[in-house]
């Protein structure tokens, strides 16, 4: 093959390349989702079981063909920005979603930057779903936010009595980190034990999130003799630190929180010492999931080497987006029609066996349906695995 | 208040390894380490894919994390400082090249190791418990006793080696060093790694205590600088004064202020402000230098 002969031949085959890669590009149009949350830091667990979640559901849904909504087949993609757990950079991963055009973006994780991205999301009409638990953000006049998970509030008080009743636990003593949604949890669970006919024996103990050592902090605690120790808004990263230091000051009691845990961090940072810890967990259990949702979790652990059971409820953010969207696909530039639907949307819920339906809920803490609904799992932490202690409903 | 001592002596050697390492580079080549609580959490992760998962015993992984860091810091003063140090007589130089290594080495920390919480199994079971006056978990006490350990082979290497000579003579006066015929470079370079493989050890023995993650390199490094600023910048015996008062203050700190929510730190600034205050140079630093 001569030199001009070559050269023909390569720029045939590029622009052949490029011409079908083209059409096979112009088959789906692309619907980008947002995520802007935490993954890096403390409390990265939190978002990167989001950020997973979605961009194993995406990667699944374009292996078959795409999403159909209306009489168009789409492309998922995911558009993550970590916000580090900073308000500040929530509200710039929130602008960077309203220049990119999106509409719909999961996150942020915690209270503060969920409440930092509200005036953003809603003048640039976007729908977001965060895993935050202020009401405000939930009550009208708020609309454009949609809790993507059951509240420490409503999880709160079907745990401590669940303690109360099957336990026999009298006695609950709180910790909590020195941040705005560690000590919010804290005041909602204090007002729960409380009205739940428990004695709160000390409630007033907090530390630094990068603490080292956590013995001089859980010291007036374990002193205090409870039977329950709530760890409030406790994240992923030092679970495993404060578990383990109570046990080894002599602690023998129940130790809970109502945030969701990493059974892979709780094994290697309190390896057995984490027995017998309760937190939440995700939406289906072993019992109530269907074989999609078994295919999701094989798909997820494939692609990234590793699952996090949290995962069960982080999956059902971007389905109920695009079940919500597939019926009224005006919601796709239109947050309004989106919100039009939520109070009468139903669909199967597919990651679940039996009747259960995807739906809005939250009627009752919220006076609107601002919740996605999704099982309330409550995890036992055993020998490096989760398992379900019991489920509930919220509404 | 037997426990309350016992944690802040915990504490204090833990912090006083921190703070030596930061200290050292500083009095030696006047640079301001920001990177220093990243260093330390490279070691964490260097010992943690070691132990967790290669396998090997954690004396093992303690030794690599060691020489990772050494290595790591000698490049770093090598192709970095020496450069930037022999072009520019500004200070604010070295501390802008010091924060860029910071954020170059959490980026390389979150592309090599994520972005999880990361721990090792109990490197021995067990809790000490000397009539519930004194409760200590025997791998605290361990890992108490091995950073007091690394504090004293510190000491002695500065004191009696040839090469702590050096650096101590480098540290003193570095033109008058260069004059008796000190190798300055070297042992610049020297000071850096062993500055670094400090942090490294320190990273390595907490790892199997707090566990590590991206996220502690800048917390650390804010109570290292803390520490020195206690003690006195580019004292070592400053520095481990400084970190044994911090460990401490921090160990009462929380039993007496259980009851008021967390405002331990917040009294230890207040009280670090007017201590500057009155003594800007720190317990043990001079005032000219």
């Amino acid at each position: 093959m001569n030199k001009r002969l070559f050269l023909k031949t390569a720029i045939a085959g590029i622009l052949s390349v490029g011409l079908f890669s083209g059409v096979a590009l112009a088959a789906n149009e692309t619907l980008k989702i947002g995520f802007v949350g935490v993954t890096s830091g403390p409390a990265a667990a939190w978002g990167i079981s989001n950020q997973r979640s979605m961009e194993t559901r995406a990667a699944w849904i374009n292996e078959t063909g795409g999403y159909k909504i209306g009489d168009k087949t789409y492309d998922i993609e995911i558009v993550a920005f970590d916000d580090q757990k900073d308000p500040k950079r929530a509200i710039a991963g929130m602008e960077k979603m309203a220049q990119e055009g999106i509409h719909y973006v999961v996150g942020p994780n915690v209270d503060d930057g969920a409440a930092a991205v509200r005036p953003v999301a809603e003048q640039n009409g976007i729908m977001y779903f965060p895993y935050a638990f202020p009401k405000s953000l939930y009550e009208a006049p708020a609309s454009n936010a949609v809790l993507g998970m059951v509240a420490n509030y409503q999880s709160g008080p079907a745990i401590y009595k669940y303690m109360k009743d099957e336990k026999g636990v009298k006695k609950v003593a709180f910790v909590a980190a020195n941040e705005s949604d560690p000590l919010s949890q804290r005041t909602g669970g204090v007002a729960a034990a409380k009205a739940l006919g428990l004695e709160v024996v000390s409630d007033s103990v907090t530390y630094q999130v990068d603490t080292t050592d956590f013995t001089p902090v859980l010291l007036p605690v374990v002193r205090s003799k409870p039977d329950l120790l709530v760890l409030s808004g406790v994240s992923p990263a030092n679970a495993p630190q404060l578990i383990r230091s109570a046990r080894e000051l002599g602690y023998t009691g129940l130790i809970s929180t109502e945030t969701a845990q990493d059974a892979l961090v709780l094994k290697e940072g309190a390896g057995d010492l984490a027995n017998g810890f309760i937190s939440v967990g995700g939406a289906s259990t072993p019992e109530i999931a269907t074989d999609m949702m078994r295919e999701f979790v094989e798909r997820y652990t494939k692609m990234f080497g590793e699952y996090n059971d949290e995962s069960n409820t982080k999956v059902y953010a971007l389905e109920y987006i695009l079940e919500t969207l597939k019926a009224d696909p005006a919601g796709i530039t239109d947050a309004a029609a989106f919100k039009k639907i939520m109070d009468t949307f139903e669909a199967p819920n597919p990651y679940m066996k039996g009747d259960a339906v995807l739906k809005y809920v939250g009627m009752s803490s919220f006076g609107q349906k601002r919740q996605v609904a999704v099982p309330l799992v409550v995890n036992v932490y055993k020998d490096g695995a989760f398992e379900t202690l019991f489920v509930a409903e919220v509404d | 208040m037997e426990q309350v001592l016992a944690n802040g002596l915990y504490l204090g050697a833990q912090y006083a390894l921190i703070a030596l390492g930061l200290t050292l580079i500083f009095s030696l080549m006047n640079v301001l380490n920001f990177a220093h609580g990243q260093m330390y959490v490279f070691g964490g992760f260097v010992t943690y894919t070691v132990v967790a998962q290669l396998g090997l015993p954690f004396i093992v992984g303690l030794i690599l994390s060691g020489i990772v860091l050494g290595v790591m810091g000698a490049l770093i003063e090598k192709y970095l400082f020496r450069p930037v140090i022999a072009r520019s007589t500004r200070e604010e130089s070295t501390m802008l090249l010091a924060a860029g290594i910071a954020f170059f080495l959490d980026a390389v920390i979150l592309l090599l190791f994520g972005e999880k919480q990361r721990g090792i199994p109990k490197i021995i079971d067990g809790v000490l418990n000397w009539d519930y006056r004194i409760i200590m978990p025997y791998d605290r006490i361990l890992i108490g006793v091995l950073a007091i350990a690394a504090i004293c082979i510190f000491i002695m290497y500065m004191q009696y080696s040839k090469t702590g000579r050096a650096m101590r003579a480098l540290a003193q006066d570095r033109v008058a060093a260069e004059l008796m015929g000190v190798d300055v470079k070297y042992y610049s370079m020297i000071g850096f790694a062993l500055g670094a493989m400090l942090a490294g050890i320190v990273g390595g023995l907490l790892v199997s205590i707090t566990g590590i993650n991206l996220g502690m390199g800048g917390p650390a490094s804010i109570k290292a600088f803390m520490m020195i600023m206690i003690g006195g910048a580019g004292i070592i015996s400053g520095a481990i004064a400084g970190g044994f008062i911090l460990g401490m203050m921090e160990s009462v700190g929380l039993l007496v202020f259980a009851a008021y929510g967390d405002i331990t730190y917040l009294m230890i600034f207040v009280s670090l402000i007017i201590f500057l205050a009155i003594r800007p140079h720190g317990l043990m630093g001079k005032p000219w230098g």
